[in-house]
């Protein structure tokens, strides 16, 4: 670039000394899967269990006007909140294609991040514990109201309560082709065959925007 | 199903970036970018940082990238790729002749995570 200096252009860091990693100049396209559920779920460890790169971390204020009966003046407060969300690559197709997971809370009070964020994705996987099931609700609602396709994955937590699936399944409200899946998030294989069964399903129950071809 | 209700009361801050308000739409998270050459001096401090990053680099930045790097909020990040993109700093990867018309995203995205395990 014509204003960087030329003391930047063998620096690979960012701005705060951290190594940016580059996608490869052989990458041509890009595709997204979102990981979604509620807090402490174990969205940030499966993301880290298969990327391929450091995972990194955006946030993104959003402004709530809260308009509290307390609120003598009638004025709306702002309370700004920022939302954290993890991401992570793994590259394939040999080298053609790049493949990002992202973790979105799946508090539906983020609905406007979701609409954002979420346009594009092949499809979601929520994820679950067996100890607070309602806790998926709103992720389930958000990708049901914004039509993207999404499989279950009970994390497996030690102590949590086994269920037989038809019992997890109604719990849920999920429809019956929808995949219900178990997996350790601490483990690569176990979270690689869960992104799997949701890709396969994906495959089988394809909306037909994904035919648009995306970079 | 119905979608849940949306609460009209969170937004995201207004952001105008570069003269332009939104982001493309071809230009998401995950979508990648490299940089083309040309001046940029007339460009905002904001659109630097994201030139600067591209400096000497031999391969492209997600739009998450960047966000991460810059530590700005990726809807900010959206549009300004876009407005970059609009200016002809940014531009996307071009496929080489022998990418295949017809490459299945889904059908790759299946072999790719099937051969990892
Ligand atoms: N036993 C067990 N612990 C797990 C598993 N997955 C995550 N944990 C632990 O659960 C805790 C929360 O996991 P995170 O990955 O941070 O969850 P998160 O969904 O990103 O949480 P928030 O971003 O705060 O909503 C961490 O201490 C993990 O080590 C799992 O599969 N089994
Ligand atoms: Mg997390």
């Amino acid at each position: 670039m014509d204003c960087a200096p030329s003391s930047d252009r063998a620096d690979r860091t960012d701005e705060s000394g951290r190594a940016v990693t580059y996608v490869p100049a052989t990458v041509t396209r890009s595709a997204k899967i979102v990981v979604a559920g509620g807090f402490g779920v174990g969205k940030t460890t499966l993301i880290g269990s298969v990327s391929e790169v450091r995972p990194l971390r955006m946030e993104e204020p959003i402004t709530q006007a809260s308009t509290g009966v307390d609120d003598l003046r009638g004025t709306p407060h702002k309370t700004t909140t920022t939302v954290a969300m993890d991401f992570g690559r793994i590259h394939m197709a040999g080298g053609r294609l790049a493949l990002y997971l992202f973790g979105l809370p799946g508090q539906s009070r983020f609905q406007p991040l979701w609409e954002d964020l979420a346009e594009g994705a092949l499809g979601c996987l929520v994820l679950a514990d067996t100890r607070d099931l309602d806790a998926s609700h709103d992720a389930l609602g958000l990708l049901d109201g914004a039509g993207i396709p999404y499989a279950v994955a009970i994390n497996t937590f030690p102590g949590a309560p086994e269920y037989p699936e038809a019992e997890l399944r109604e719990a849920l409200a999920l429809e019956p082709a929808t995949p219900l899946t178990y997996l350790d998030a601490r483990d690569r294989i176990s979270s690689l065959h869960a992104l799997i069964t949701l890709t396969e399903y994906l495959t089988e129950h394809r909306p037909a925007a994904l035919l648009e071809s995306r970079r | 199903m119905s979608g849940p209700r949306r609460d009209p009361d969170m937004v995201r801050p207004y952001v105008r970036t570069q003269g332009r308000i939104r982001a493309r739409e071809d230009v998401r998270l995950e979508s990648v970018v490299i940089a083309a050459t040309g001046p940029t001096d007339t460009l905002g401090p904001d659109a630097r940082r994201v030139m600067r990053l591209f400096a000497g680099a031999n391969g492209g930045l997600a739009v998450a990238d960047i966000a991460a790097a810059l530590e700005l909020p990726p809807s900010t990040v959206r549009i300004l790729v876009s407005s970059l993109m609009d200016s002809g700093h940014l531009s996307s990867p071009v496929a080489a002749i022998d990418d295949q018309p017809d490459f299945d995203l889904l059908q790759e995205v299946l072999r790719g995570l099937r051969s990892l395990v």
